[in-house]
């Protein structure tokens, strides 16, 4: 048993057999100059054509073979000395033929050499053969013999500048022909869906899109036509074209066509009769894609755009974007079902046209995302993952357009269709802006932008109702988190008041982001805020007493807050290095109450929250190290502060932390500045001290642990001593440097002791500097004379 | 032998020769063999005149009792073979009896006669016209010869011609409107109309025109109708809309058509039908038959 397909190779083959069959004979006749059995036998060749079996595709060759052989009647049809026939009896003869199809196809044969005889109006001719072309209505038939008709006519269009060109207005009857045949082959066509056998619809819809070239073909001869211009164009040509397409309501062809005419017509006809083309998009089925027609349209019109920047006064001119905005709004509206997708795909669509065309026109932009929000705002919730991709799109063209974030951000309705995210969506989002910050290095300088940003990203900042915080995650969250943190850093204005204004929102926004963000947030605006006090350090001069809310006083007050805030969370690590890192900056501006406050609190965190022994060690140690170089305190405080400092430094849990803890303090008596504070003889308490922790330590590790304690502690202690030698302090004497060397060698050389390769190393090192500063000479060399190795 | 050849040989050879032979319109003409010859034309109220010779063959002399020549006009039926009838019947002596030893000619004449009805070779019948000479002899028989010709009679255009127009249909399944632009047709003309698909609900495969001849003897009881189809003419391929118009063009000339005649000497009628036909995919056929009128109009 034959399947279909086969079936269909059997069919065609045998209308092939039979096309040749009768060729054989009718080039016999032809080559015996004898019309009548000519015609008797082109007649039954053409008979082949009335076949209803085949698929469009296989007819297709049918038509060939019998395309090829009509080229060579018409020769012999046009050489009258060998027929003897005139044109005209010619054209009346054929009309004998019995069957309609075999009858037609011969009738446009003659009718083309009867337009070249001219012995009639070109237009005479072409629109008898078009009505009379009727007479086939079997869609492919019909179609195909159309086809054959518009391409014998294509060269004999009574066109401008053409040899067939009549009288008066005779283009217009060019364009009648070519649009009636359009017409009829449309219906044609899409009536080839209503009929022959039900079911299959994908089959059918596929043997049409096979067909659809030949329906479009009409459009692409128009448009070749040199008489249709714009005027013509926009009063005839499109009108009638839209009609149809309109009027056949079949989405296929709604589809194809308006493709069709926004690629075959030139771009500056589409822009003067924007109106007209886009008024017919409402009207069409909703399952056309229309978004798709638009987009190519818009494509086209960009690209137009882009081609000259002579041609961009007509856009101007034709308000293009209001119309194709405007059309976008009625499509979405006539479509009530159409997805969410397709609606913000038309959007972006818009939004790139708008872009290339009007790139100077911020106004526009903001204009599509408006109409997008209200047709989000419709939606209740969007769950499409490809519309989300859309609206991403939608929202990144902005940026990469302008290259800069702050364009966007003067956009009023940019975060709203943000809010329209998703969770996810919205931060991935808000990291391609501020990752987009970050390539373009762009400074964020005005409060106002400022806040527009951090409403852009607060899917970052804050946590969002419904979020599930869990899923997030660690890394991801530190990362975008971090992103937040160099974000702030990128937001600058060198007039401190509005800098000012900017930290504040900063501020409120970061205010909320919950425990979790605060870490990594409030650093940032910690030193954003330091830097706008040096900032107005640097320009103290011109604006003390102007503006009171500008005092630095102030900023420390809203540092203070900011650093507060971090209770909440608790991290009082980070709290305390704040605290101290705004007590230097307070100390910069001279302002020792101020300083003082931030040290107490610093302290208060140390008792208080820090309770980790390691913690403990480096929070002391950043004290001290602070505190050294404080030079704003007055006697008073600073003994309070020292003395604060040298006790929690003896209070340490290990020995060894103890001990280094307390000969860091010995600095806070030294400062080797022009005014610094010189108390050599705490600083050498501080030593002594160190060293008898120190030895505590040694005695403790024997007791314990039956061997040697750590040697290094003497060293470390020993290079102490080295450096207040060298820096002058009195106290410290040769002899007790040499005192502690010989201590440490003992100590070294006890069995108790491990050995210990580090201090081994780190004592000949120091030991080797002695050496060097003795051997050195001058006032160094002879201080170090006396410390004999 | 030769002698008994002779015996049933004509005794003479009797030729019809018309006097404007050489100039007047010849047309062609079917014999009952099959044959086609070509024959002269004629028209009503036209003078036939010619001549008759009489040649006696070699050596013989014809004894007659009066040599005639007729012109009869005959309606001969089929079914009633043999059974002429002249409507028509002019007689000219054209010898008193007597002997013709050699070649005689006799002029003759029959002036302004009249013709009503068309030479046709019908189904059923045929009118025929022809010229009869008769030799009349006491023994042997008479020796007749027979000269055919035709009769064509021209009609001016009518001077009421409306259009065929009218609307059939089925109701809530087809409904067409079709024109025919005349009722009344030459035999060169051509039909131009359109079909107008006011409703369909049936798939319809193609559309023919058909012209039809309906040719009627006889009457009361004994009437015989002989309907023909002359001509079958694709109009239409494939099942058209609601809305559609198809265009009609159906060109006469290669039709072998007749005028129309309505009850020649109450024998016999023809008449003529444009049938127009709609098949649907089943095979079904719808119809609808208008009577056409056809005349025939002097060439120009």
């Amino acid at each position: 048993m034959l399947n279909g397909t086969e079936d269909e190779e059997k069919w065609l083959a045998e209308g092939i057999a039979g096309i040749q069959h009768n060729a054989f004979y009718m080039h016999r006749a032809l080559d015996s100059n004898n019309l009548r059995e000519a015609l008797k036998y082109s007649a039954q060749m053409l008979s082949e054509l009335r076949t209803s079996k085949l698929s469009p595709h296989k007819y297709y060759e049918l038509y060939m073979r019998a395309f090829d052989e009509l080229k060579r009647l018409e020769l012999f049809f046009k050489d009258d000395s060998k027929h003897g026939v005139s044109v005209v009896d010619l054209y009346e003869l054929v009309q004998h033929a019995g069957n309609i199809l075999p009858r037609l196809y011969l009738l446009c044969t003659v009718g083309s050499i009867y337009i070249k005889s001219k012995e009639a109006p070109a237009k005479e001719v072409l629109k008898d053969l078009v009505e009379m072309c009727r007479g086939v209505q079997h869609p492919i038939r019909g179609l195909f013999l159309r086809s054959y008709l518009a391409q014998i006519s294509r060269d004999k269009l009574p066109d401008i500048g053409s040899e067939y060109e009549g009288d008066a207005d005779t283009v217009m009857d060019a364009v009648d022909f070519v649009l009636q045949n359009f017409t009829e082959m449309n219906k044609l066509w899409v009536r080839m869906q209503h009929q022959g056998p039900g079911g299959v619809r994908e089959k059918r819809e596929k043997e049409r899109s096979e067909l659809q070239d030949l329906v479009g073909k009409n459009l692409h001869v128009l448009s070749q036509i040199e008489g249709v211009d714009l005027e013509m164009y926009k009063e005839t040509v499109l009108p009638r074209v839209l009609e149809q397409v309109v009027n056949c309501k079949d989405d296929l062809a709604q589809y194809y066509l308006m493709d069709c005419i926004i690629q075959v017509f030139p771009d500056e006809y589409h822009l003067q009769t924007l109106e007209t083309l886009l008024g017919a998009c409402p009207q069409l089925q909703p399952t056309v894609d229309v978004k798709t027609v638009l987009s190519r349209l818009m494509d086209r019109l960009s690209n137009y755009a882009a081609s000259s920047a002579d041609v961009l006064p007509e856009f101007l001119q034709v308000e293009a974007f209001s119309k194709l905005s405007n059309a976008i709004g009625k499509v979405i509206e006539a479509q009530l079902d159409m997805p969410a997708v397709g609606a913000i795909t038309l959007y972006v669509s818009l939004l790139t046209f708008t872009l290339r065309v009007h790139p100077d026109r911020l106004d526009h932009v903001d204009q599509v995302l408006g109409a997008c929000v209200k047709k989000l705002s419709n939606i209740p919730k969007l769950e499409d993952s490809r519309a989300m991709k859309q609206v991403v799109a939608l929202l990144s063209a902005p940026l990469e357009k302008y290259n800069d974030i702050v364009t966007a951000l003067t956009l009023s309705n940019y975060p709203r269709v943000m809010d329209h995210l998703d969770i996810g969506t919205n931060k991935l989002m808000a990291m391609v802006i501020i990752q987009s910050i970050m390539k373009n290095n762009s400074c964020i300088s005005t409060a106002d932008k400022v806040e527009v940003l951090f409403k852009l990203i607060k899917g970052l900042i804050k946590d969002i109702d419904g979020a599930d915080v869990d899923e997030l995650e660690e890394e991801d969250f530190k990362e975008e988190q971090n992103s937040v943190a160099r974000l702030i850093h990128m937001l600058y204005n060198d007039e401190p008041e509005e800098m000012l204004k900017i930290i504040c929102i900063v501020r409120k926004h970061t205010m909320v982001g919950g425990p979790k963000r605060l870490p990594f947030t409030v650093s940032s605006l910690v030193f954003s805020a330091l830097r706008l006090l040096r900032q107005l350090q640097g320009q103290e001069g011109d604006i003390v007493g102007e503006e009171a809310s500008m005092t630095p006083n102030k900023i420390f007050q809203l540092l203070t807050q900011i650093i507060e805030s971090l209770s909440a969370v608790p991290s009082p690590e980070l709290a305390l290095r704040l605290y101290l890192q705004c007590a230097e900056a307070a100390n910069g501006c001279d302002i020792e109450h101020v300083a003082y406050e931030f040290f107490t609190q610093a302290f208060l965190l140390y008792e208080e929250e820090i309770a980790d022994s390691k913690a403990q060690v480096t929070a002391i140690h950043l004290i001290i190290g602070t505190l050294q170089r404080m030079n704003v305190f007055g006697v008073e405080n600073r003994d309070t502060l020292t003395h604060k400092a040298t006790g929690y430094s003896a209070r340490l849990l290990k020995k060894a932390d103890q001990c280094r803890a307390v000969y860091a303090c010995s600095h806070l008596f030294w400062v080797d500045d022009q005014d610094g504070i010189k108390d050599g003889e705490r600083v050498l308490l501080c030593l002594k001290r160190a060293l008898r922790i120190a030895n505590a330590a040694q005695q403790m590790a024997n007791v314990a642990r039956g061997s040697g304690g750590p040697v290094s502690l003497f060293v470390e202690i020993l290079n102490k001593y080295i450096y207040f030698f060298e820096k002058g302090n009195k106290q410290i004497t040769s002899s007790a440097i040499q005192g502690l060397i010989e201590l440490i060698n003992t100590e070294m050389q006890s069995d108790s002791t491990n050995p210990d390769s580090v201090a081994d190393a780190f004592l000949a090192s120091t030991l080797r500097y002695i050496q060097f500063q003795k051997q050195k000479g001058g006032v160094m060399g002879e201080k170090f004379e006396s410390i004999k190795l | 032998m030769n002698f008994l050849i002779g015996a049933f040989k004509p005794a003479c050879n009797i030729s019809i020769t018309f006097s404007d032979g050489k100039s007047r319109k010849q047309v062609p003409m079917k014999k009952e063999n099959g044959k086609t010859i070509m024959v002269s034309l004629f028209q009503s109220k036209e003078s036939i005149a010619g001549k008759v010779s009489i040649e006696p063959l070699q050596g013989k002399k014809i004894e007659h009792l009066g040599v005639k020549v007729e012109l009869l006009g005959q309606i001969e039926m089929y079914f009633d073979r043999g059974n002429f009838y002249d409507f028509t019947s002019l007689v000219r002596e054209l010898d008193v009896p007597g002997d013709i030893y050699e070649r005689k000619t006799y002029p003759f004449e029959f002036s302004t006669v009249e013709m009503p009805y068309e030479t046709y070779n019908g189904a059923n019948l045929r009118l025929r016209y022809v010229l009869k000479v008769t030799v009349s002899r006491n023994y042997g028989g008479s020796i007749v010869e027979y000269q055919d010709f035709i009769v064509r009679n021209y009609s001016p255009p009518p001077s009421i011609n409306n259009s065929i127009k009218m609307e059939v249909g089925i109701e809530d399944c087809l409904h067409i409107e079709f024109e025919y632009n005349k009722s009344k047709y030459h035999l060169k003309d051509v039909i131009i109309g359109k079909i107008y698909f006011l409703l369909v609900r049936i798939k319809i495969k193609n559309m023919d025109l058909e012209i039809r001849r309906r040719e009627s003897t006889g009457s009361g009881a004994n009437t015989h109708v002989e309907t023909e189809t002359l001509a079958k003419f694709e109009l239409m391929d494939g099942a058209p809309v609601r809305g559609e118009s198809i265009p009609i063009r159906l060109f006469l000339s290669p039709y072998e058509l007749t005028p129309t005649y309505r009850n020649i000497n109450n024998k016999f009628s023809v008449k003529y039908y444009l049938n127009l036909v709609l098949v649907d995919e089943e095979d079904r056929r719808y119809f609808k038959q208008q009577e056409i009128a056809i005349y025939r109009q002097q060439d120009s």
